[in-house]
């Protein structure tokens, strides 16, 4: 485990900057929902903006959370600490902001990465294939991808998140959200394998300083 | 413990703020990037016993609520640019016949369609001057989720008690991002009530008000003889059209004005950020504000002594305050997505005392903290600043 979890409350105080991208229609705005409300139900400090109008129908759309133990100033999301892509579109716009040590993750299936990135931690999961796969059904690939995100960077504790994801979706949808988060967090245990050790030394939130 | 934290969204929370305002009447035309608001309160204003209005534009949209405001209602609209250009006529006549309402405005880029989906701050200045002929305006401008509720209950105050229509200038990221907000609880708000006329309804059509002493609108259909004109009227005879005695008109005219400029010591509010000892300030309001604010905080952090004043009453301008950082500090530095529109305001009010350094954006990107920081660099080269 990375990042905020286990490093005391000192690091959990310092704004981390979230970046979700993908394209319009793939639930991105849902994934940072969910983010945004575990947070805001933990009673963190918490700023939610999205890409609004042509971008969310198609193209490379994103939205942005910042999470933090004190009042949050600048609402300028420039160099995210986690970016999640999963597009190929949104990884060309999107994947270089993130800051040199920052968590990159991606939908491996989806996207091929360029050679330019090296100084961030890549992490690469097929997750629309692997919700098609083992959910039988894509749609709920952004849910797949937040228990990743927050399996690999350890943003929230991921039972508030998993709270969250009960509390946002309707309840014919629940437990098929329920059971993407949870494929989610399982998939990010499967990344890395023995060089897991390295992942927390070069962990963003550790970077930060 | 305190209440329950919410991620609410800032066009949200001003719909909530109407509500807690007691706000029971809105009649707009949805228009990015407003139309949450609307869509809320067509859903809220029905559960608490008030009314919901589409209308067919928004000149219609303006005249509804000055319509349901004289029948005593406190009321309602909310657009955006070329709306709020559409609503300037009905505006004037609001302020002409002392009509309580509030506006609220989320600012996008502009003219015409313009940018519709970004943010922008190029209706400062239309929120002062959109209407014509001698008027004065309240304007006020929230820079986080919390203040687009608690600057609209402030609104629906300020316009009751001064019997004007109030302009909450919001933005495009300030109204469509989400932050924790824990609301204040319904104690915790003043709100004002709409009084009674001071006077017996036979004095009413000879009692004045004066600008210690504005008698609030009765509501049509009262026991008081009400006639809202746009045309001038004799401010010692409500409501009485009068065109043809200069001496009314000039009357009438000093007084709008005065009505406000008067009390603008109670009405200002501004926030002062590290302003004791700081050499240079920034002067920024609303979103930009937010930038502004990581800046001071990064140079101070370095023991560069750096302040800023936010106003969050755009109009009155907060002249005093900006006097007195003139006499303090060596340089102010203006960012704001518009090009020179309040700078010019804080120039007069600085009247060289100090150097005025302006940065405007009109893409319908914010103003970032790095923009920022590279003026304030230029304004102490010879400090080592840290990267």
């Amino acid at each position: 485990m990375v990042a905020v979890k286990g490093q005391g409350e000192e690091k959990a105080a310092a704004p981390v900057e979230v970046r979700f991208s993908g394209s319009g229609g793939q639930g991105i705005l849902l994934a940072a929902a969910v983010v945004a409300e575990a947070a805001t139900a933990l009673g963190k400090h918490v700023v939610a903006t999205q890409s609004y109008g042509p971008a969310a129908r198609g193209g490379a759309s994103k939205a942005e959370v910042i999470v933090s133990g004190q009042p949050i100033d600048s609402l300028e999301v420039e160099s995210p600490a986690i970016t999640l892509c999963l597009s190929q579109e949104a990884f060309n716009v999107y994947a270089a902001d993130t800051r040199p040590g920052g968590l990159l993750v991606y939908d491996a299936g989806l996207v091929t990465p360029g050679a330019s990135l090296c100084d961030r931690d890549l992490c690469a999961i097929p997750f629309t294939h692997e919700t098609t796969a083992r959910l039988k059904r894509a749609v709920v690939a952004n849910i797949v991808a937040v228990g990743a995100l927050i399996e690999l960077s350890g943003l929230l504790p991921a039972e508030a998140v998993e709270a969250a994801v009960v509390a946002r979706i309707p309840e014919r949808f629940r437990q098929l959200n329920i059971e993407a988060y949870r494929l989610g967090r399982e998939l990010a245990g499967m990344v890395g394998g023995g060089d897991r050790a390295s992942w927390d030394r070069r962990s963003p939130l550790s970077a930060r300083g | 413990m305190p209440a329950e934290q919410l991620l609410l969204q800032g066009n949200e929370a001003c719909a909530e703020g109407a509500i807690a305002a007691g706000a029971r009447f809105f009649a707009g035309y949805p228009i990015t990037p407003s139309t949450e608001i609307a869509e809320v309160l067509s859903r809220r204003l029905p559960e608490v016993g008030g009314h919901f209005m589409q209308m067919e534009d928004e000149i219609a949209s303006m005249a509804a609520v000055i319509g349901a405001s004289l029948a005593g209602t406190k009321a309602l609209t909310a657009t955006s640019g070329p709306g709020f250009s559409l609503m300037q006529e009905n505006i004037g006549y609001a302020s002409m016949a002392q009509v309580p309402c509030v506006v609220i405005n989320v600012m996008r880029g502009g003219p015409s369609t313009g940018l519709p989906t970004d943010p922008a701050q190029g209706d400062v200045m239309q929120a002062r001057w959109g209407t014509h002929g001698e008027h004065s305006v309240i304007a006020l401008a929230p820079n986080s989720v919390l203040e687009c509720y608690t600057l609209t209950v402030e609104a629906f105050n300020l316009s009751e008690q001064y019997r004007t229509p109030v302009i909450v200038l919001s933005d495009a990221l300030i109204g469509h991002m989400r932050e924790a907000v824990t609301l204040p609880a319904a104690d915790e708000m003043r709100v004002a009530q709409r009084g009674e006329p001071f006077c017996e309804p036979e004095e009413y059509d000879t009692t004045a008000s004066t600008v210690d002493r504005i008698i609030p609108a009765p509501p049509l259909g009262s026991r008081y003889k009400v006639h809202a004109t746009g045309l001038v009227y004799d401010r010692r005879h409500w409501g009485r059209p009068d065109t043809s005695d200069p001496g009314v008109a000039q009357d009438l005219g000093d007084y709008l004005r005065e009505k406000i400029y008067h009390h603008r010591d109670s009405i200002v509010r501004v926030e002062a950020v590290e302003m004791d000892d700081a050499e240079v300030a920034i002067f920024a309001y609303g979103s930009v504000s937010r930038s502004a604010r990581a800046v001071v905080r990064w140079a101070r952090a370095q023991g560069v002594p750096l302040g800023m004043i936010r106003p969050l009453t755009l109009w009155p301008f907060p002249t005093e305050a900006v006097e007195l950082m003139a006499d303090k500090v060596r340089a102010v530095i203006v960012p704001e997505m518009n090009i020179k529109q309040m700078s010019w305001e804080v120039r007069a009010a600085v009247a060289g005392r100090a150097e005025v350094v302006d940065y405007g954006r009109v893409d319908g990107r914010l103003i970032t903290p790095n923009e920022i920081r590279a003026l304030v660099r230029h304004e102490f080269p010879l400090h080592g600043w840290e990267e």
